[in-house]
């Protein structure tokens, strides 16, 4: 009876709610993070390059970078099945909302360490 | 008063249209919004809408009233007409059969699919099946609903995907169920609701809850419905 599909995140409708709730607390606390550096730290480059020289601070901004990934996989993927209702048109929207977001992860990872 | 009517005949229409009615209120009176109806089609047999008990209870004349949907048999006038103008419109995002006649056939699906009786396989008691007065409490707020389409077609998520999307009605009557301690399909029940779809269309807007002429919170027992998903699955 249920009406599932192929091309959102989870596997199921509570899968895909738990992702977008646990990414929006995870980039709730990036915004306050980064807010907090903003109002605290004179921001030149050397602050800037020594908050991103740490360890945590990279796993921190790749977490933050995954969750805004899944965040708008199961936000654009929901948009596109109340809106665009022909399959093709579509399929070639979450293919292109995919691509876009493995491109951003791939070189948010090279950025971030410097590959 | 100036009413203000969607009509439509698919016989002779060929595009529905508004149309203007004068219709005379008696003085010092504040109708309800059926008894303009019936006004109207004193003077125009051929104005069309559901109506039965005209008493808030059998839930025929639900309808879009100055934008907003309601009972028009329990909506005073003067509550919805602005600038001395009553619109009525049928309930939106269901087809219109003629005038401000729907088809229900999607809404009635949707009510269909959450199973909405009693399962219980255990052999029947001599008596009845007893509920303690707490676990009778549970269904207070759920088992009022009368089946009018207001929640469910004042519902975005349910305009959009009325084949997929069970809508707050439906989903009240889910949650009525699963919160019956005499019903024994509860895994079954919630295995059926959980897909991206049925429940998890609801955005929380909370339009069904500003519309329900019974005063019900779909909102909140779509909430109860997602703790359950989520005791399940986690």
């Amino acid at each position: 009876m249920g009406m599932n599909s192929v091309t959102n995140l989870g596997r199921n409708g509570i899968q895909d709610w738990i992702i977008q709730r646990a990414t929006a607390y995870v980039l709730a606390l990036y915004t306050l993070f980064l807010l907090g550096f903003f109002v605290t730290t004179d921001v030149d480059y050397q602050s800037w390059n020594a908050l991103f020289a740490q360890g945590w601070f990279k796993v921190f901004s790749l977490l933050a970078l995954l969750s805004i990934a899944g965040h708008a996989w199961v936000g654009l993927w929901t948009v596109s099945t109340d809106y665009i209702k022909s399959a093709m048109p579509r399929f070639l929207f979450q293919a292109a909302c995919v691509l876009v977001m493995f491109v951003y992860v791939v070189w948010g990872i090279q950025i971030l360490w410097g590959l | 008063m100036l009413v203000s009517l969607y009509r439509y005949n698919p016989e002779s229409d060929n595009a529905p249209y508004m149309q203007d009615v004068e219709v005379e209120i008696p003085a010092g009176k504040d109708l309800m919004v059926l008894d303009v109806l019936n006004l109207v089609k004193e003077k125009d047999p051929s104005m069309s809408y559901r109506r039965s008990c005209r008493e808030g209870v059998c839930g025929s004349d639900g309808m879009n009233m100055n934008g907003k949907n309601g009972l028009a048999c329990i909506t005073p006038v003067s509550e919805v007409a602005k600038g001395n103008k009553l619109v009525l419109r049928p309930l939106p995002g269901l087809p219109v059969i003629r005038d401000l006649v729907v088809d229900m056939g999607l809404f009635y699906k949707q009510y269909e699919k959450v199973m909405p009786y009693l399962v219980n396989d255990n052999p029947a008691p001599a008596i009845e099946r007893l509920q303690s007065p707490e676990d009778r409490e549970k269904l207070d707020g759920l088992y009022e609903c009368i089946l009018c389409a207001c929640c469910s077609t004042a519902c975005p998520s349910f305009w959009w995907n009325p084949d997929k999307f069970i809508g707050p009605s439906g989903l009240l009557q889910a949650y009525r169920f699963l919160a019956d301690s005499r019903d024994t399909a509860q895994a079954e029940r919630l295995a059926n609701l959980d897909d991206p779809f049925s429940v998890f269309r609801c955005r929380g807007i909370m339009n069904c809850v500003s519309v329900c002429p019974k005063g019900l919170n779909p909102t909140k027992a779509i909430g109860h419905i997602r703790n359950l998903l989520l005791q399940r699955a986690t």
